[in-house]
């Protein structure tokens, strides 16, 4: 027998009311103050990403929490990482980041990966929440030595994690949950 | 980000090198595909996920300071009626929620977020989107948070949820259950779950349950009853354990390129 550990408590999906609990105020309910947790405040460039999360249809999720972790402006994580949590519309499904461009991050063994966001997707028919990366355009030659974007075989399939530039410091980013151009999503 | 935890603050400090999280057991958690759950035929992937080593961004994660929680932020009963001036108590069945949050080796998680939420006594969720005829109660949110001790021990106050349907099948309901979302020390340990009520009928006949394959994964997601820390003339306690990812020691420096 092989030796045996407890076993993680198993995940279950956020539920339609995910707001509730983890940003009231989206859903009318005024019990917290100062929690614009779409709003991150650090020094370097500021940019702006606009998001949106597609189900199978091609319908908006309308009913998302994403979570963004990111390094600062200088790569760093740790006490320095940058954390958020915003909310999709609830009638068009955008959400937004409104945060600082994180610097390039450090990997395994002296290697390095290029500027990067992690979100994490919460909702309603999400059984356990989604991983994903968010990389920038203008960033290609980082990203050919990138060891996430190298370990997804199918090269099409990279470009699903590149933000789409709007303007200076300004991305729109669309995650497709499933089929025709699907994100890539990640078991860390 | 007033909220973030400032370095030195009550935490001790690690750094982004130290050990891998265990990798998550997928058969243990649901499927992203559970058609019984009918939300997630179109919200699941059809590619198989990428596996990918943890590095520090992984490996670290937001840390929350416990100055940012207010009064009565775990007390259910009492802290949305506190926010809005109303100063009434929660109609329902009062009760403590509490356990220990450790990892899969056993090692307590001390100092991390919980928040929670839930519908209220008749199974109304104060919800813009919450259309159920149940009525609201003026005095229950129906959100709360706490942070864990040093021993990785949580509780909070609230009433027991009541049960309401869904348009899933025609016939299904929820069984009373709180949701909860919990950090851990990093983000690879980040986890939402739902919490049951030992005994409920409902739990074997529900399809969001039921996404999850093995029985004894349920049951771990059931709080018992516990009378040991019922308050008596106020109210009953249930208890459940949350067990997040272990970080495994660092015999060796890892140097594979893994590619």
């Amino acid at each position: 027998m092989p030796v045996e550990y407890r076993k993680e408590t198993p995940s279950q999906t956020a539920g339609p009311y995910v707001h509730i609990g983890t940003v009231p105020v989206a859903c009318g309910i005024a019990m917290r103050q100062n929690e614009r947790l779409d709003s991150i405040d650090a020094p370097g460039p500021r940019i702006v990403i606009e998001g949106l999360v597609l189900d199978g249809s091609g319908a908006p999720v309308k009913d998302a929490m994403i979570e963004l972790w990111q390094a600062d402006a200088q790569g760093r994580v740790g006490e320095h990482g940058l954390w958020g949590r915003a909310v999709a519309d609830f009638k068009d499904g955008r959400f937004f980041f409104h945060t600082v461009r994180p610097g390039t991050l450090p990997w395994r063994a002296g290697r390095m990966q290029a500027p990067h966001l992690t979100l994490t997707i919460f909702a309603r028919g999400i059984n356990i929440h989604l991983h994903t990366r968010v990389y920038f355009p203008e960033d290609a030659a980082a990203q050919a030595e990138d060891p996430a974007l190298n370990r997804i075989e199918q090269v099409e399939r990279r470009k699903t994690l590149i933000a789409e530039r709007l303007g200076d410091g300004q991305y729109r980013h669309v995650i497709r949950l499933q089929g025709d151009r699907e994100t890539v999503f990640f078991d860390m | 980000m007033n909220a973030k935890i400032q370095p030195g603050e009550n935490q001790p400090g690690r750094t982004a090198w130290q050990g891998d999280f265990v990798r998550r057991d997928r058969a243990w958690h649901p499927p992203a595909y559970t058609p019984g759950y009918k939300t997630s035929v179109l919200r699941s992937p059809n590619c198989a996920l990428i596996s990918l080593e943890q590095g520090p961004a992984e490996k670290t994660g937001p840390r929350f300071a416990r100055s940012m929680l207010h009064e009565f932020d775990n007390d259910l009963t009492i802290n949305y009626a506190r926010a809005t001036g109303s100063g009434g108590e929660a109609i329902g069945e009062r009760i403590i929620v509490h356990g220990r949050v450790t990892d899969e080796y056993g090692r307590p998680v001390p100092e991390t977020l919980i928040e929670v939420w839930q519908a209220n006594a008749g199974g109304r969720y104060r919800h813009v989107k919450d259309g159920y005829m149940a009525p609201l109660d003026p005095n229950f949110g129906g959100c709360g948070r706490v942070i864990t001790d040093a021993e990785g021990r949580y509780f909070f106050r609230t009433i027991k949820p009541g049960a309401y349907p869904w348009p899933n099948n025609g016939s299904d309901w929820r069984p009373a259950h709180i949701h909860f979302s919990i950090f851990g020390e990093a983000f690879a340990q980040r986890l939402v779950s739902q919490l049951y009520f030992e005994g409920d009928p409902l739990i074997p006949l529900c399809p969001i349950v039921n996404t999850i394959p093995d029985k004894r994964a349920i049951d771990s997601l059931v709080a018992r009853l516990d009378m040991g820390e019922m308050r008596p003339f106020d109210c009953l306690a249930y208890r459940l354990d949350i067990v997040l990812r272990g970080r495994q020691q660092t015999f060796f420096e890892n140097l594979t390129e893994g590619m």
